[in-house]
């Protein structure tokens, strides 16, 4: 617990948005929007969207003949773009300070304490000023106490435009009359249900909030909400975490554009899914020992419904795509059930160990040892330079009517090559 | 035998995947001798050589974009071409820039004179464009090299 940090929460404005726009200047100031898996729904709006009513959750087939009416740009989610963007975001924040914490793809908290600074807001305008020039992604900043704290003042930045996207709480003149301004249940870490039951007591904003008795809070809300109710009061108590560890497994799996219900265009599918798994554990040096396939149909459709898994170890840890395929394919065919309608599949690698840390067997192939991996890495280059899949596994299938719909997909302008913003 | 070969004369091709995980080395020395002795050179082996190192300055600000058409030929900019943009760097007078102008991103000279800005090409049969207050108008980043293919 502490009374002297200083935190920052640095939250992209409509991100998605953004990363689009940030190519096509055209797009500044027109409504936009980027819609989810299957280009199914909008997940993320520009603010001129939503002022046509069409904010997040709105399908898309809904939208067919406001488009042409109000000149909106749709965009399929392009997540190759907004990884790589949300990596730049993120190491421009990093030359403020290393103790960064990237909470989700656009936001990330900055341990800023030790820094000698006698103006904050003017830091904070900084912050923003520096991730906009070099990323060309909008941002908003919250700096405060505490990240609870930081996280309120972050919401008022880009609620009100006065404030100019930054909003500082240190030494506010303000204080108690900013935190009479928020209401309970937009607060970081009050649930619906919390915040519901704190009304019943009459306690409405963050204020009211920060000033209930510590007894009463733990009995209503553990630990977890005292510490919460301490964070309002400018004492820190959730510290800056950094999560250096490789990820401890990986997941690809998609819902199919369409149902699928043959073997084989499952096999072709899991193999792909298993291929872009595979990518992913190779680019962190790491290599795993287990695979799960599962697979299941649509819950909400009247017909037979039927959901499995399976999993599997390898004898030794691999990084070599056709080892998993091989054994993906074998665990569908232990699981899969004619006659359904399959909506979804996918696999999860797991029991991932560092490339450095891969055990040495005398009898049995190692992924490190043989000719296999020249292989693997020249796919992995020429998939890089050319755009993904230029090379596959034939398993993967070559038509692929099952493949999610996106239409709308913008070019990977910072991923691929052959897909770069062109400029005349 | 060290099983680190010497890679010399590689294909430079190899070298133009910029891939930000990867490290590209070239040792500058290589080092293939019996073993018992030292290598005198060893001393002087101290670095690898990164191409990224020597082209990117900020990685985050930094992107690459291709040109299309002829506007900036006599700058040695040709279509196909591919431009390495740094975001971080301010636009001064006689930069190569990329400017968003009237919603499309194009490569000019940035040339500033008596407080009005103008967009340079380089090439007689394009005409100069001057930036008024209606012109919808802002510098995407500034120029930091040219890759261009000669082979």
């Amino acid at each position: 617990m502490s009374r002297n940090k200083i935190f920052a929460l640095v939250d992209c404005n409509s991100f998605y948005v953004a990363c689009e726009r940030v190519f096509r200047p055209d797009l500044r100031g027109k409504p936009v929007g980027v819609l989810s898996n299957n280009d199914g729904i909008v997940v993320a709006a520009s603010p001129e969207l939503k002022e046509l009513n069409m904010g997040r959750g709105t399908p898309a087939f809904k939208m067919k003949k406001a488009i042409k009416k109000y000149d909106i740009h749709l965009f399929s989610s392009n997540y190759a773009l907004y990884g790589d963007m949300s990596a730049r975001v993120m190491k421009s924040l990093a030359y403020f300070t290393p103790n960064l914490e990237v909470y989700s793809i656009d936001e990330a908290f900055l341990e800023l304490t030790g820094i000698n600074c006698k103006n904050w807001l003017q830091y904070g305008r900084i912050i923003k000023a520096k991730v906009e020039g070099w990323t060309g992604i909008p941002v908003s900043v919250g700096i405060a106490r505490t990240k609870t704290l930081a996280k309120l003042a972050n919401t008022i930045a880009k609620k009100y435009e006065k404030f100019n996207g930054v909003f500082n709480l240190i030494d506010h003149p303000r204080f108690r009359k900013v935190l009479q301004s928020v209401s309970v249940d937009k607060i970081w870490g009050v649930g619906r249900r919390y915040a519901q039951k704190l009304q019943r007591y009459g306690i409405q904003n963050a204020w009211q909030l920060s000033q209930a008795e510590d007894n009463w809070i733990e009995k209503m809300m553990t630990i977890v909400g005292l510490r919460l109710v301490k964070e309002l009061r400018e004492i820190s108590c959730v510290d800056i975490e950094m999560d250096i560890m490789p990820r401890k497994s990986i997941v690809s799996s998609k819902s199919f554009g369409k149902l699928v219900t043959s073997l084989p265009k499952l096999k072709e599918a899991v193999s792909q899914y298993t291929t872009r798994a595979v990518e992913k554990l190779r680019l962190q040096n790491s290599l795993a020992y287990q695979l799960m396939v599962f697979l299941q149909t649509n819950r909400f459709r009247q017909e037979p419904q039927y959901a499995n898994y399976c999993s599997r170890r390898l004898e030794v840890p691999s990084a070599y795509t056709p080892d998993f395929i091989k054994l993906a394919n074998s665990m569908l065919e232990a699981i899969y059930r004619p006659g359904y309608n399959y909506q979804k599949a996918g696999v999860m690698i797991s029991d991932i160990i560092a490339m450095k840390y891969a055990p040495l067997d005398l009898f049995l192939p190692c992924y490190l040892d043989d000719e296999r991996q020249p292989l693997i890495d020249s796919c992995d280059k020429i998939n890089s330079k050319w755009g993904r899949d230029t090379i596959q596994f034939a398993s993967s299938g070559i038509k692929r009517d099952w493949q999610m719909r996106r239409q709308y997909l913008s070019p990977r302008y910072t991923t691929c090559w052959s897909e770069l913003a062109r400029v005349k | 035998m060290s099983r680190n070969k010497i890679i010399c004369g590689a294909n430079i091709q190899e070298i133009g995947v910029l891939d930000r995980k990867a490290e590209i080395s070239r040792p500058l020395l290589g080092s293939e001798i019996a073993a018992g002795f030292p290598s005198p050179a060893q001393d002087y082996i101290e670095t690898s050589l990164d191409l990224n190192q020597q082209l990117i300055m900020h990685e985050a600000a930094t992107f690459f974009v291709k040109v299309e058409g002829d506007s900036m030929e006599d700058s040695g900019i040709y279509a196909g071409d591919i431009l390495i943009v740094d975001r971080s760097l301010p636009a001064i007078d006689k930069k190569i820039i990329i400017a968003a102008l009237e919603g499309e991103l194009t490569v000019k000279q940035l040339r500033i004179k008596n407080g009005r800005w103008y967009l340079f090409p380089k090439n007689k049969n394009y005409q100069t464009i001057e930036i008024t207050p209606d012109s919808d108008f802002f510098v995407w980043g500034v120029v930091t090299y040219a890759i261009h293919k000669l082979f």
